[in-house]
């Protein structure tokens, strides 16, 4: 046995990485994988794809498919001071097979709330696992404080922040309702895609309600260290909850 | 021909027996949409609805219950009214009374035997006398393996520039998916798949971009690159219809034109659509395609997408999906797919759900009478992975599938789904025996790319396209 470690396959840079045995022009292949991160210039092993490939694909599928499965990390939840919830789905499983429940809250969860949250805020924050746990371990701390710091120069009174397990997007609605918020802010993890678990999306509505349709929100989608980073995201979102108050609207019908 | 309405209703649901008995246990049905829902096979979308079997034995004598009804009480019985549904009109209306005089005394049980143990050519006949529900109730009471055995001998052939679903071909949609719509990296994907002897089905783009003016690029690029380079098939952009229909008026070259379809007048409107608009869509195309042959519309579908979009009337996924081909059978398409495992684990909730829906799927559209391919995908938020993707890619090759997707990788850099790679058609093709659509395997092999059925060893680099 050898002292050592075989090198992290995802740590392989891919852009220009050309693989396949003796192309005809190789230049050109640089050139062309240059151009997409689509999976191409791989070369082939027969009618199949080499061990590198195939490794790391499945690297990168593992990495999703863990995303929808782990939990987020309480701890930095905890640290920031969230006041934690659930939604009606009971567990990972039937959170991914009933969205349905995932939207919803007991009527108790709902008093709660009431009970322990600051009422009629003027910016509510929420953030909830979505399909991506690690989303919100990777990207949270650093754009928590962000926007926290932004509302507060722009004198806007924030309510209790609020964490909701196994819950999707229009939670939101409910939530705004319950505590009657003006803006109400969602940070959510996305359904992961290929090697890229840690996508959060940020969606924003004015007086978000159950009565109204999905067009009403505004969403920032992406954020993560290698789309649009947490702490520029933070910023995006500090301005647009300022024109949201200040337009007392959003969605389709606010002209940006 | 319109339907003699009083057929509907109590009068021939009477006579049929909605009750049976399994193991001494006693299960009482409340009508035929019930009784359809619950023969289905396991499905997570079906547990959503609210409407699955309870149990397996549940789900068993549904199915006692299913053989036991006619051909003529499924017709009658179509899962959403005639009055409020124009899929279910379109559908109803293109009965050909003569066959279903036929056949409409055969029980749902007799059908299973009758399509497994005929001969293709006298079952070709039949699908005249077909309406969606029936389809999906033999559908219910097959195995996988009956699935495949009756495809089989189902074959579908359509005519565009090129005529796919001759027997030993197996084609391919070459999608050259990119993020931002760039063309020189779509471009780049076109060059590696045709390298593997992929997109003799269509080179097809799901654009990021629905802009007329960004769709209408990328369908000229398609169609000067296999000018330049002599191929012979098909250019598409998958636009929504109406923006597809814009392009066309202004004199780009279109061979196929693109729409998702839905199994009811509710999801279709969620999509945007209506069967006039279709109607207009397809004459359009008439007027001004670029193709030669006499088909020339390209539609996908995939179980689920009613319950999504709250238009599934209460009826079960596997019954909307054959509603779906109902209606893409009024456009004489030259493609028809299903997009199998892209809608998530609350319609398919696993490999196994997923295998057994494409299997489904690719049976129903083929007794329908359409030249069907299937998508064979998964999402990363559903318990499946490549290993299923691959089983059910080669139980379909055995079915002798129309086409299959052929995507870098097998990664849709823009979709954030896996579906068949390149190399997955070139193995499948192997492993059958089969080759890509005539015309243009002759011209891989003209290029270097392909000999003796095989991918030669020059085959897989793009840089042969640069030049």
């Amino acid at each position: 046995m050898q002292e050592g470690m075989i090198r992290d396959i995802a740590a392989i840079e891919y852009n220009g990485r050309l693989t396949i045995d003796k192309p005809k022009d190789a230049d050109s292949c640089v050139r062309l994988k240059k151009t997409t991160n689509a999976r191409i210039c791989v070369g082939r092993a027969g009618d199949r794809i080499k061990t590198e490939t195939w490794l790391r694909f499945r690297a990168d599928h593992a990495v999703a498919m863990d995303a929808v499965w782990s939990d987020v990390d309480e701890s930095v939840i905890d640290q920031l001071k969230f006041y934690k919830i659930q939604t009606l789905a009971k567990d990972k499983e039937q959170y991914l097979t009933r969205p349905d429940l995932g939207r919803k809250f007991s009527e108790q969860t709902l008093g709660e709330v009431k009970k322990h949250c600051v009422m009629n805020p003027v910016v509510q924050i929420l953030v909830a696992d979505g399909l991506s746990s690690p989303a919100i371990n990777a990207n949270l701390a650093d754009i928590y404080p962000m926007i926290v710091d932004g509302v507060r120069a722009n004198g806007h009174q924030l309510g209790t922040p609020i964490f909701i397990k196994y819950g999707r997007v229009a939670t939101m609605d409910q939530l705004s309702e319950a505590l009657g918020a003006c803006v109400t802010v969602l940070l959510v993890g996305e359904r992961p895609g290929l090697a890229t678990g840690e996508s959060m999306s940020c969606y924003m509505a004015y007086e978000s309600s159950t009565a109204k349709p999905e067009s009403q929100r505004n969403v920032i989608s992406n954020i993560h260290r290698n789309g649009i980073p947490p702490v520029e995201a933070g910023a995006q979102i500090v301005q647009l909850i300022d024109i949201l108050l200040r337009e007392k609207n959003s969605g389709v019908t606010l002209k940006l | 021909m319109s339907l003699n309405l009083t057929l509907y209703g109590e009068q021939v649901r009477g006579n049929m027996m909605l009750k049976t008995q399994l193991f001494g246990s006693i299960y009482r049905f409340k009508d035929v949409k019930e009784v359809l829902a619950k023969a289905n096979e396991e499905k997570s979308g079906d547990q959503l609805a609210g409407i699955g079997a309870q149990n397996t034995a549940e789900r068993i004598a549904a199915k006692v219950v299913l053989s036991e009804m006619t051909l003529e009480d499924l017709r009658y019985n179509p899962v959403v009214p005639y009055e409020i549904d124009e899929v279910t009109r379109v559908n109803q209306d293109s009965v050909d009374s003569d066959t279903f005089q036929q056949i409409k005394s055969m029980t749902v049980g007799e059908f299973r035997e009758f399509i497994l143990k005929t001969d293709n050519s006298v079952l070709a006949q039949i699908r005249p006398g077909l309406t969606a529900e029936m389809v999906a109730g033999v559908t219910k009471l097959m195995s996988n393996l009956d699935l495949v055995y009756a495809a089989k001998k189902l074959p579908v052939v359509a005519a565009c520039n090129t005529t796919i679903g001759e027997a030993g071909t197996l084609a391919s949609r070459l999608q050259p998916n990119h993020p931002t719509d760039a063309l020189e990296g779509v471009m780049a994907s076109v060059m590696e798949g045709l390298s593997y002897g992929v997109g003799d089905a269509v080179i097809g783009l799901n654009p990021a971009n629905d802009s007329i003016d960004s769709i209408s690029d990328i369908l000229k690029a398609f169609k000067e690159f296999v000018m330049k380079w002599e191929i012979p098939t098909q250019n598409c952009v998958l636009a929504h219809v109406t923006t597809q229909m814009e392009a066309l008026q202004k004199g780009v070259p279109m061979d196929l034109m693109f729409q998702s379809l839905a199994g009811s007048q509710k999801s279709n409107e969620a999509f945007g659509i209506n069967v006039k608009l279709l109607d207009e869509a397809y004459r359009l195309m008439q007027a001004k395609k670029s193709s030669t042959g006499a088909n020339f519309m390209y539609f996908e579908t995939g179980q689920g997408s009613e319950l999504s979009s709250e238009g599934h009337a209460g009826a079960d996924q596997v019954t909307m999906e054959a509603r779906c081909y109902g209606l893409a059978k009024r456009y004489h398409p030259f493609l028809v797919n299903t997009v199998v495992g892209f809608i998530g684990p609350e319609y398919l909730y696993d490999g196994r759900q997923m295998i057994r829906a494409g299997l489904e799927d690719h049976f129903m559209g083929k007794l329908t009478g359409l030249p069907m391919g299937v998508d064979v995908c998964y999402t990363n938020h559903m318990k499946a992975d490549q290993n299923d993707l691959e089983n059910l890619a080669i139980i379909l090759s055995g079915g002798d599938c129309n086409y299959f997707m052929g995507i870098p990788g097998g990664d849709d850099v823009m979709l954030m789904y896996q579906s068949t790679s390149y190399h997955d058609i070139a193995a499948l093709r192997e492993l059958t025996g089969k080759t890509p659509i005539k015309e243009f395997y002759e011209r891989m092999v003209a290029l270097g790319i392909m000999q003796a059925g095989r991918l030669t060893a020059q085959a897989g680099d793009p840089s042969i396209f640069t030049v």
